[in-house]
């Protein structure tokens, strides 16, 4: 089998002193993101939409941890993702009056929305712990359906606590949200899933996503492995559903239904479970195409039906998606590999790991 | 205790329904050791069948026993064929392939059926056809739409039984319903019928057969295709039958009923033990009885919360289920 990611670990023979190497991409991210942040300051629609892209982005790269690199099969995303929302909702709106003494105001309020992220995210992957521990131990199907119910209780927990606004949701959180601090985010995701990908614990997960029996056989603390990279999965399902809270004007229960959970799903399988980049290009995609079907009809002018049933045949589209394929290309778009394994021959490449 | 003996009603009237999904999603994983995530929109599909004959039939057939039993047997019959259509076309083309790409396609199947439902597709026009009966007679059919897929809204199920007290204690402490009683019944029946299928026919030895180990029985001469194809028309057709019965019970109808009662009766299944037919029978009343206490005397708005939290509850404690036995993996 393809040990996907072992590339970043065998070749430290390149232009780039490997000091700087883990801190380049922070580097060359930074004006880009500077320059996002100030190009699309006019337009709160892209602003809105690259948001939610990069959110998305987050949920399936984390949720290709679990479900990519180690094989489990988790159907609750969304579930952790509230948690995120609601906790970092709350914490930013009970220290919305309050300020950081000495600093200006725009810093002290993204000090604090950092600090209710990290709230959020801290939750959620502690209910990652809560929820992982006794279904990890059990075959893959059984985490599926405790992750997916675990997405239901979260979900009727927030309709009868008062705290949370019921199923009324909360509104009123503070918009500290921008750009610039969503690809923050999607940067540190994309650096961990990486990372993890090719280092020990994540040869760890591969080995338990190819054969559990095999790699327990082998040494591999399989419950242990799955345990954290569930906590580290749901942690940034969490920082996701922050983000989320503070851009949106209103978070809801409707927000983190089912429905949710398979949308990134989908994301992941399409992109091919264990491609970060794969996760990535489907979440775009996935996210985009919807839109830009309803601006399409929209522009054509047809009915406002039209542009309504885009939302509608979303989700048995999704449903065919799936089945289909499983059917013809189980592998999703990338299978284990990564974009630039996949690039034509022309292009620079990576050489080959151990493949 | 008026109120106790109520609750103790209506928790076994949910919990026979429950059993009857249940049963399809063991028998199911004895075979195939899939869960069949579509199952219980197989049993809402099941449930527009029997809407659609029941509008057929009209107003006045749809009350009479015979017209139960066609609603029944059109629902069931279809649901059979749809989960052999799902089992052939889905399933069998994955059997060799990882147990991940099963569960997906599952998944996959459940979210097309329970939201393709949602979508709105009717044509317009009136539409006449007769079929010609063998003496001379014929029997005229007319519609004024053709609904294909019947869109969000709930839909109000016909009264096929009309409800009816039979049994009050005091001033209507303790109420029992007649379709309670028929319900329990049917689906008594049905599960009797089940295992004598199982256990007393050749049928049900192949099955067996097949549940220990598919291959030698695949050696033995056994025609595992057919027989995994039957065992999914088997349930699929419980489900139907099931899920009318729910209907009937909760008189409306909705694309997205079979995700829940799918879900929960699946949460019946593993705490019973999934795989094990008893079990799974067991663990449906016990969970129709939770569930029910927890309306009764907690709070309504958590009744959805209970069924996973009594899952994640007993998997903690005891992982195989009440009754199964966690089965060491084998490589």
């Amino acid at each position: 089998m393809a040990t996907p990611g072992a590339t970043t670990l065998s070749d430290d023979t390149g232009p780039i002193p490997p000091a700087l190497r883990g801190l380049l991409p922070v580097l060359l991210a930074l004006p880009v993101l500077a320059l996002a942040e100030w190009t699309l300051g006019a337009s709160p629609f892209a602003t809105y939409l690259l948001s939610v892209v990069g959110v998305n982005i987050i949920l399936a790269v984390s949720l290709n941890i679990v479900n990519g690199m180690t094989g489990q099969f988790s159907i609750g995303h969304a579930g952790f993702m509230a948690v995120g929302a609601y906790i970092a909702g709350v914490t930013s709106l009970s220290l919305k009056e309050i300020g950081i003494p000495g600093v200006p105001v725009a810093v002290s309020d993204q000090l604090l929305f950092v600090e209710a992220l990290l709230a959020g995210g801290v939750c959620a992957a502690l209910c990652g712990f809560l929820v992982g521990l006794p279904s990890l131990r059990l075959r893959g199907d059984y985490l599926a359906i405790v992750t997916l119910g675990f997405g239901e209780i979260i979900r009727v927990f927030v309709q009868n606590t008062e705290a949370f606004g019921r199923a009324l949701g909360l509104s009123g959180i503070p918009q500290y949200s921008s750009v610039a601090m969503v690809y923050f985010w999607v940067f540190l995701v994309v650096l961990v899933a990486r990372r993890i990908a090719g280092s020990s614990h994540g040869r760890s997960l591969w080995a338990i996503r190819e054969d559990e029996v095999a790699a327990e056989a082998m040494g591999v603390d399989t419950t242990g492995y799955k345990v954290r990279a569930f906590v580290i999965s749901s942690f940034f399902a969490g920082i996701a559903g922050g983000l989320f809270a503070h851009f949106v004007p209103i978070i809801n229960p409707g927000s983190f239904t089912f429905v949710k959970s398979m949308e990134i799903v989908v994301m992941v399988v399409l992109g091919g479970l264990g491609s970060t980049t794969g996760a990535i290009v489907a979440a775009i995609f996935l996210t985009l195409l919807p839109e830009g079907l309803r601006s399409l009809f929209g522009a054509m002018g047809a009915e406002g039906s039209l542009a309504q049933k885009v939302d509608q045949i979303r989700m048995p589209v999704y449903g065919v998606l799936l089945v289909v394929l499983m059917l013809a290309r189980p592998q999703g778009l990338f299978g284990t590999r990564e974009l630039w394994d996949v690039l034509p021959r022309w292009l620079p490449r990576k050489k080959k790991g151990l493949t | 205790m008026s109120q106790l003996l109520q609750h103790l009603i209506n928790g076994l009237a949910s919990g026979t329904i429950y059993a009857l999904v249940a049963l399809g999603y063991t028998m199911v994983y004895g075979v195939l050791k899939l869960i069949n995530f579509a199952h219980g929109d197989v049993m809402m599909v099941g449930v527009y069948m029997g809407y659609a004959s029941a509008f057929a039939l009209g107003r006045e057939a749809q009350r009479s026993l015979w017209g139960v039993v066609v609603i029944f047997a059109v629902a069931m019959g279809g649901c059979a064929l749809l989960g052999f259509l799902i089992e052939r076309f889905a399933y069998r083309p994955l059997r060799e392939k990882p147990r991940l790409t099963a569960l997906i396609t599952a998944i996959g199947i459940s979210f097309a059926l329970s939201y393709g439902f949602q979508l709105d597709v009717s044509f317009d026009g009136p539409f006449d056809f007769s079929i010609a009966g063998r003496r001379g007679g014929s029997f005229d059919f007319h519609f004024d739409r053709l609904v294909l897929l019947p869109g969000a809204s709930p839909r109000a199920f016909p009264e096929i039984i009309a409800p009816t007290e039979w049994f009050i204690l005091g001033d209507r402490d303790v109420v029992l319903w007649n379709w309670q009683v028929i319900s329990l019944l049917i689906a008594v029946s049905l599960m009797v019928a089940l295992q004598f299928l199982v256990y007393r026919t050749r049928f049900g030895k192949a099955m067996r057969a097949v549940s220990w180990d598919h291959r030698t029985a695949a050696l033995m001469g056994i025609p595992t295709d057919r027989i995994i194809s039957l065992t999914f028309m088997l349930s699929s057709a419980l489900a139907a039958g099931a899920g009318l019965l729910y209907a009937i019970k909760d008189t409306s109808v909705t694309p997205l009923m079979g995700l829940y009662v799918g879900l929960k009766a699946f949460v019946a299944a593993v705490i019973g033990g999934i795989g094990n037919v008893p079990g799974a029978v067991v663990g449906a009343l016990l969970l129709g009885l939770v569930e029910e206490f927890v309306v009764g005397y907690a709070a309504s708005t958590w009744r959805d919360a209970v069924a996973f939290g009594f899952l994640i509850l007993v998997l903690l404690v005891k992982p195989g289920g009440l009754f199964g036995r966690v089965a060491a993996e084998k490589v």
